[in-house]
C-alpha cells in the first residue's frame, strides 16, 4: 500500500473514531427534549458531560490530518462548503457553550435556553455532517484544477440531505443505547423505548438511503466489483443492526452500545469504499475529481506523518482508556444534581 | 468591501477573541500545578480548596479556547484555501501533531481534572492537572512552531506538482527538524509561555487584590497574592530579556517588520528609539515622537552607532507593513511590560517590608492590571502579525538568496465570495460577543462565590472516603473534624458555597 492510500484509510479510522465517540454525544442531545423534567435532563447532559471535549477532538485532528496529507481535498472541502461548515461551526459553538455553562446560572430561563441550544446545534450538527458525506458521495462540480465551482443548491441535494437525516437517526439511536448504559431505574424504561423509536426510523432511513444509493449512484458501489472482501463490512453491518433490537429485547446494554457503534463505523468505512480512490469526486465532470494521488502531500512528509500517528495512537487510546474508565457506571439523579 | 479585506477582518477577529483564553489557561495551570502539588506534599488542606478554586475558573475559560480554536481550524480551509494548498505539506503537519501530541493529552486529562475530583485519588488527580498543563504547554509548541515557520521559514523548499496538466507550486518539507527549530521559534515560543505566565499571575493578583478590597477570603487571598506576584515579577523580569533576544532576532529574519515596529521610514545611522509617537506614512516620519537617539542601534547591535535599515530600502525586498498598527501595538505592549516590571518590583518590596496590605491603591491597580495583560498579549500577536503583512509566508534567505513568500492577497479561497464572508463575520462578532458574556458573567459568579476555604483541613478537602481515612492517618490531632468533615465535604463538593459567605473568612 502506497503513503496516500495508508492516509486514505487513516483518515477513515480517525472520522470513524469520532462519528462512534461524538456520535452518542450528538445523539444525546438529540433526544434531549425527550426528557421531561429538569432532573431527568440533568442525568443526561451529565451523562456526556466530561466525554463530548475529548470526542470533538477526535474532529479536530481529522481536520488537521486531512490538511497536513491532502491539502488540496481540505482546500476545496472547506472553501467549497462554506455555508456549511460556518453553520457547523456555529452549532459546535452553541453546543459547547450549552453543555458547560447550563449549570452555571441558577435561572430557570437560561437553562431553558442552553437546552433548546444543545438540542438544536447536536441536530444541526448531525445534519450536516451527514450531508457533507452525501454530498462527497454524489460529488460536486469541480474546475480542471480541482476547485469548486457549484452553488449552495449542488451541497444540498436532496440524497445528500438524506444522508444527512440518516445520521441524524444514526447517532439518535446510539445517543440512546449509550443512555441505557449510563441511567438507571425508571428513566432507563423509557430511554429503552426511545431506542425503539430510533431503531425503526433508523432502519427506515438505512433502507431508503441504500436503495436510492443502489439506484441513483452507480459510482459508489462500483468498487465492490475490485474489492468484494468489503462486501463482509456489509454483512457484518446488517448483523450489528439486527444486533440491535436483540440487545433492546434480552436487555444488554453494552453489546447494544456496541452494535450501534459498529453501524455507524461501517457506514463510514463504506463511505471510504465508496470514494476509493479519489478525495473528492467531480460531478457532472468526473475527470475533474480530487483523488488520493493528486491531492496527497509529499511521500516525505506522508512517512513523517505516519511516523508522529505511530507514536501517537497508542498514547490516544490510552487518554481515551482512562477517562472512560475513571467514569464508568451510571448516572444517578444524585450525582446529576452536582456540578462542578 | 473586498474578499481579502473581509476575511482578514475574519481572522483577526477569530484569533483576537481565541488569544484571550489560551494564554490564561496555560498560566492558570502552572499556578494549579503549583497549589495541588503543595497539597500532596503538606497534606495543608487549604491548597486544596485553592486548587479547586482555581480550576473552577479554568475550566470556564478553557471551553471558550477549544470552541474559538476549531473556528481557526476551519477558517485556514475556507477563507484561505489557496494558502492551505500552498503551506499543506509543511504548516498542515504541525498542525496535524498539535491534535495528535497535545489535544487528545489536554482534553482526556481535563475530565479527570475537571470532574474527577471525588472519582480519583488525589495523587492521580494532581497527575491529570500536570498533564493538562503539559498538554496546553505542547500546544503552544505546535502553533508556535507553525506560527513562526510562515515568519521565518526554513526546512522547505518550492515545488511544482500539477493537478489535470495544471501546473502550480507550493511548499513541500525537506528538513523537518529544521522546520522545527525555524529561527525564531524558540524565542517566539518563551515569549508566548512568559506571556501567558504573566497573565496567569496577573489574573491570580486581579482575584485577590479584589477579595482584600471586599475584605473577603483574606487568608486566601493575601497568600494567592503573594504567590501570584511572585510568579508576575519573575515572569516580567525575564519577559524582558526574551523580548531584546525576539527583537534582535526579528531584525536579522524580518528586517521590515523591525522597521514598522519602531517606525524606521528611512536608514538612519544611528538609529532613535521611539518611546511614543505617530507615525505618518505620508511624511514617512514619526511625528510628536519621544526618541532615545541611537537606541535602536543599540538595541539591535549592541553599540549606538550600526545603522538600521529603513522601510524605504527594505520595500523593494519585503513590501511594507501598515506602519501605524504594527508601531503602536509593538509599543503598548512594551509599555506595559516596562510597565508590570516597575510595578512588581515595586509592590515585591513593599510585600517584603510587609506594608502592602494597608495600600489600597496598590490593591486597586492590581484588580484592573489583569486587563492590561490582556491587553499586552493581543498587542504583542497583532505587532506580530500585521508586522509581516503584505506576507502571509514570509520571504526567506536561504543560501544567502532571498526566496519569494506567499502573499496574503494570493492566500484567498478562490470560491468563497464577499457577501458569504459578510455575513460569517456578523455571525462570529454576535457568537464572540455572545460568549464574551457568558464567560465574564461566569467567572463573576464564581469569583463572588469564592474558594470553599476553611474546610476544617485536609480531611473534607478530599471529599471522598480515601481522603478522610489517608488525612487521619497523617494527622491525628484532626480527628475531632472528621465527622462534620463528612458532611460538610459532601455537601460542597460541588464546587462552592452557595450563600458565597464561608464562615470565618467573611
Amino acid at each position: 500500500m502506497d503513503l496516500g492510500t495508508l492516509w486514505f484509510w487513516l483518515l477513515g479510522v480517525l472520522l470513524a473514531g469520532y462519528a462512534v465517540l461524538d456520535g452518542f454525544d450528538l445523539g444525546v442531545g438529540i433526544l434531549h427534549p425527550l426528557a421531561k423534567s429538569d432532573e431527568d435532563r440533568n442525568v443526561l447532559v451529565k451523562t456526556i458531560g466530561p466525554l463530548w471535549d475529548g470526542n470533538e477532538v477526535w474532529l479536530v485532528t481529522f481536520g488537521g490530518a486531512l490538511f497536513a496529507a491532502f491539502p488540496e481535498a481540505y482546500a476545496t472541502a472547506f472553501s467549497g462548503f462554506y455555508v456549511p461548515f460556518m453553520l457547523l461551526l456555529f452549532a459546535l459553538i452553541f453546543r459547547a457553550v450549552s453543555v458547560e455553562f447550563r449549570h452555571k446560572f441558577a435561572h430557570r430561563r437560561w437553562r431553558r435556553v442552553c437546552d433548546w441550544g444543545f438540542t438544536l446545534s447536536s441536530s444541526l450538527a448531525a445534519l450536516l455532517f451527514g450531508t457533507a458525506v452525501g454530498a462527497s458521495i454524489d460529488g460536486v462540480p469541480l474546475n480542471a484544477r480541482g476547485i469548486f465551482v457549484g452553488s449552495l443548491v449542488d451541497e444540498l441535494s436532496p440524497y445528500a440531505l438524506l444522508i444527512g437525516g440518516l445520521a441524524v437517526a444514526a447517532f439518535a439511536l446510539h445517543g440512546a443505547m449509550f443512555l441505557r448504559l449510563k441511567t438507571i431505574g425508571e428513566l432507563r424504561e423509557r430511554i429503552t423505548r426511545w431506542a425503539w423509536g430510533c431503531y425503526w426510523i433508523y432502519l427506515a432511513a438505512f433502507l431508503l438511503a441504500t436503495g436510492l444509493t443502489l439506484a441513483f449512484v452507480p459510482h459508489a458501489t462500483r468498487n465492490f466489483q475490485g474489492f468484494p472482501w468489503a462486501g463482509l463490512v456489509v454483512v457484518l453491518n446488517l448483523l450489528a443492526l439486527a444486533n440491535v433490537p436483540r440487545c433492546l429485547m434480552r436487555d444488554r446494554p453494552r453489546e447494544g452500545f456496541l452494535s450501534s457503534g459498529g453501524t455507524i463505523a461501517a457506514l463510514v468505512f463504506l463511505f471510504g469504499v465508496a470514494l476509493y480512490p479519489n478525495m473528492i469526486v467531480s460531478n457532472p465532470n468526473p475527470a475533474h475529481s480530487l483523488t488520493i494521488e493528486n491531492a496527497a502531500s509529499s511521500d516525505s512528509t506522508l512517512a513523517l506523518m505516519a511516523g508522529i500517528a505511530a507514536i501517537g495512537l497508542p498514547f490516544i487510546a490510552a487518554y481515551t482508556f482512562i477517562v472512560y474508565w475513571t467514569f464508568r457506571g451510571p448516572v444517578t439523579p444524585e450525582d446529576a444534581a452536582t456540578h462542578h | 468591501m473586498d474578499v481579502l479585506l473581509l476575511s482578514r477582518l475574519q481572522f483577526a477577529l477569530t484569533i483576537m477573541f481565541h488569544y484571550l483564553f489560551p494564554p490564561l489557561t496555560i498560566g492558570l495551570s502552572v499556578v494549579m500545578v503549583y497549589l495541588e502539588g503543595m497539597h500532596l506534599w503538606t497534606k495543608d488542606g487549604r491548597y486544596h480548596a485553592a486548587a479547586k478554586f482555581w480550576t473552577g475558573l479554568f475550566g470556564a475559560t478553557f471551553a471558550l479556547g477549544v470552541v474559538t480554536g476549531i473556528v481557526m481550524e476551519f477558517e485556514f480551509g475556507t477563507n484561505w484555501a489557496a494558502y492551505s494548498r500552498y503551506v499543506g505539506d509543511v504548516f498542515g503537519s504541525a498542525l496535524a501533531a498539535e491534535g495528535i501530541f497535545a489535544f487528545f493529552l489536554e482534553s482526556g486529562f481535563l475530565a479527570v481534572l475537571l470532574f474527577g475530583w471525588d472519582r480519583v485519588g488525589p495523587k492521580t488527580h494532581f497527575f491529570a492537572t500536570c498533564m493538562v498543563c503539559l498538554g496546553g504547554m505542547f500546544s503552544a509548541v505546535w502553533i508556535v512552531i507553525a506560527n513562526s515557520w510562515q515568519q521565518t521559514p526554513a526546512g522547505f523548499a518550492l515545488v511544482e506538482r500539477e493537478i489535470n496538466g495544471i501546473v502550480y507550486q507550493r511548499a513541500e518539507i525537506t528538513d523537518f527538524w529544521a522546520m522545527l527549530t525555524n529561527p525564531s521559534a524558540a524565542h517566539r515560543l518563551i515569549h508566548v509561555y512568559l506571556g501567558s505566565f504573566v497573565l496567569g499571575a496577573f489574573f491570580v493578583l486581579s482575584v485577590s487584590a479584589w477579595y482584600l478590597l471586599k475584605n473577603r477570603h483574606a487568608e486566601f487571598a493575601r497568600r494567592s497574592f503573594t504567590g501570584g506576584l511572585l510568579l508576575a515579577t519573575t515572569a516580567s523580569l525575564a519577559q524582558l530579556v526574551s523580548g531584546h533576544l525576539q527583537a534582535q532576532n526579528v531584525a536579522e529574519h524580518q528586517p521590515a517588520k523591525l522597521a514598522a515596529f519602531e517606525g524606521l521610514y528611512r536608514t538612519e545611522q544611528p538609529a532613535p528609539l521611539y518611546l511614543f509617537g505617530w507615525p505618518d506614512d505620508e511624511r514617512r516620519e514619526v511625528r510628536f515622537g519621544l526618541a532615545v537617539p541611537g537606541g535602536l542601534s543599540f538595541l539591535v547591535h549592541e553599540d549606538f552607532e550600526t545603522a538600521v535599515p529603513g522601510l524605504d530600502d527594505l520595500k523593494e525586498d519585503y513590501g511594507e507593513p501598515p506602519v501605524w498598527i504594527t508601531f503602536q501595538t509593538y509599543h503598548l505592549m512594551v509599555a506595559i511590560g516596562m510597565l508590570f516590571i516597575g510595578a512588581t518590583l515595586l509592590t515585591s518590596w513593599w510585600r517584603w517590608r510587609g506594608t502592602l496590605w494597608e495600600k489600597k491603591w496598590v490593591l486597586r491597580f492590581y484588580v484592573g492590571a489583569v486587563a492590561l495583560a490582556f491587553l499586552a498579549n493581543e498587542a504583542g500577536w497583532v505587532a506580530a502579525e500585521v508586522g509581516r503583512q503584505p506576507w502571509v509566508v514570509y520571504p526567506s534567505l536561504i543560501d544567502g538568496e532571498l526566496m519569494g513568500g506567499l502573499r496574503t492577497s494570493d492566500a484567498l479561497s478562490e470560491a468563497v465570495e464577499a457577501s458569504q464572508v459578510l455575513w460569517s463575520i456578523i455571525m462570529f462578532a454576535l457568537i464572540d460577543l455572545l460568549l464574551f458574556a457568558v464567560w465574564v458573567s461566569v467567572l463573576h459568579t464564581k469569583i463572588t462565590r469564592g474558594p470553599d476555604w476553611d474546610f476544617p483541613e485536609s480531611a473534607a478537602a478530599e471529599g471522598n472516603m480515601k481522603g478522610l481515612l489517608d488525612a487521619a492517618a497523617d494527622r491525628p490531632d484532626h480527628d475531632r473534624s472528621l465527622t462534620e468533615a463528612k458532611d460538610g465535604g459532601r455537601e460542597n463538593e460541588g464546587g462552592g458555597r452557595r450563600d458565597g459567605s464561608p464562615p470565618g473568612t467573611s
